[in-house]
């Protein structure tokens, strides 16, 4: 049910999750945060089983961290979504799997960078991605409207598009979707945003 | 009592008694056994493939197609499966994505140190026996890839295909060797279009149209392709626009 978005653009990755926090059939919270960011220009979206998004999310952060202390240089956003690649893919062998779907974005020198990981552990670096259910309604939005190198206005816009149908199609309620931009100059809050209202409701 | 897990399935064998155990492997445990690459719903069939591989005269190709799906949804057409592992040697790696990229790190990383230790290139069928050798380490809980080599011999450019199971039985041959989702539409095609003495550009034309026309009926694979050409002094590496749909 949780929702997971990201949007390359020409120098930044806009990142959009779902704010629901769900036990069973009951939302506990509507403003939840699912996202974590692993270092200045490094932002990961994370949706699954709830104890393995914080846990794994954490340490990968952590870990990050560690690596920039003790090599007193940051790992790349390819370097980083790999490393925790490959944090999953041992885990996925072991006795007890992370059952975690990401998204991360990145930017460097090579400019910005968005990979899409599932809980198998296939890492695969996209334009566009989205995790879950929306992806049934949105995938052919992102498909017929995104282009490259989009301002962050038209990234937004495509956003709205995209969380505006999930609204209207899906049957899960989804109020409103957290949003963050990655660029140069960092990580950047801009808040919820809310689906267009419909005119028939 | 030992406990033996085959793909999932657990096989208890009793060892105490003296009788041989009666379980029934080919009623009881075969039926649940969904190993192969063809078969919707296996693990291996998860993601989606198509790879092949040629035999011509003094070249080989290899090609794939490039989707990468969850199920029945496509998340991204610019997926690799075939990677280089040598100057001469590709390998194309179909089946559950997350096993193909393990796998070929691994393969890269146990390659790096034989050709540190001997000091030389790898020949295929040496590179293939390590393929085999890292897949049976995992013979009770596999990768789920199903690997296809090509590659010229690094001395004598001898053409080499070769292809193995998810656990690492190999099969060389003298023509063609295919592997993925639609293996049956693909061994029809090279059947069909594959003849002995091939030129380089032949054999781009023949396995080119030979995976096209057999992806362009699987659900699961296409959304464009990649094909290797391996000459002895040249590697070409061409990308095919298809059917999108």
């Amino acid at each position: 049910m949780e929702c997971l978005i990201g949007i390359q653009g020409q120098d930044f990755i806009m990142l959009a999750t779902d704010s629901v926090s769900a036990r069973s059939i009951v939302k506990m919270k509507t403003d939840h945060d699912k996202m974590f960011q692993l270092s200045d220009k490094l932002l990961m979206a994370v949706s699954g089983e709830s104890g393995d998004t914080v846990q794994f999310s954490e340490y990968i952060a952590k870990n990050i961290q560690l690596y920039k202390m003790r090599n007193g240089y940051e790992l790349s956003p390819h370097a980083a979504a790999n490393f925790t690649r490959r944090n999953m893919a041992d885990a996925l062998r072991s006795q007890r799997p992370k059952f975690v779907n990401l998204l991360i974005a990145g930017i460097d020198e090579d400019g910005p960078s968005l990979y899409f990981l599932d809980y198998l552990a296939s890492i695969i670096k996209v334009p566009f991605a989205i995790h879950g259910y929306g992806a049934m309604f949105t995938l052919s939005i992102m498909d017929r409207y995104y282009k490259p190198g989009m301002t962050k206005d038209e990234a937004f816009q495509l956003l709205q598009r995209c969380i505006t149908e999930i609204q209207k199609r899906f049957l899960v309620d989804q109020p409103q979707f957290k949003v963050r931009v990655v660029s140069k100059s960092g990580v950047e809050d801009l808040g919820f945003a809310k689906p267009t209202p419909q005119v028939d409701s | 009592m030992s406990m033996r897990s085959y793909c999932g399935v657990q096989v208890c064998i009793d060892r105490s008694r003296s009788v041989i155990p009666t379980v029934d492997l080919t009623e009881q445990v075969l039926p649940k056994l969904v190993c192969a690459g063809n078969i919707p719903g296996s693990i291996l069939a998860y993601n989606g493939a198509a790879i092949m591989a040629m035999k011509g005269k003094e070249c080989v190709a290899i090609a794939a197609d490039r989707r990468f799906g969850v199920q029945a949804q496509t998340v991204s057409m610019e997926f690799d499966k075939v990677f280089e592992m040598g100057p001469h040697l590709y390998i194309g790696l179909p089946g559950l994505a997350t096993d193909v990229q393990t796998v070929a790190q691994r393969l890269r990383f146990r390659l790096n140190l034989y050709e540190l230790r001997e000091n030389r290139r790898i020949k295929p069928k040496t590179f293939m026996s390590m393929v085999s050798n890292l897949l049976y380490e995992r013979r009770f809980g596999p990768y789920f890839v199903e690997p296809v080599i090509a590659g010229l011999d690094p001395k004598t450019f001898e053409p080499y295909v070769a292809s193995m199971d998810l656990i690492g039985c190999p099969m060389e041959t003298e023509d063609f060797v295919v592997s993925g989702t639609c293996s049956e539409q693909m061994y029809g095609m090279c059947e069909s279009l594959w003849e002995p003495d091939l030129g380089p550009d032949d054999l781009f034309e023949t396995i080119s149209q030979a995976l096209m026309n057999a992806f362009d009926r699987d659900a699961v694979s296409g959304w464009g392709a990649v094909v290797y050409i391996i000459e002895k002094d040249k590697v070409t590496k061409k990308l095919l626009k298809t059917r999108m749909d």
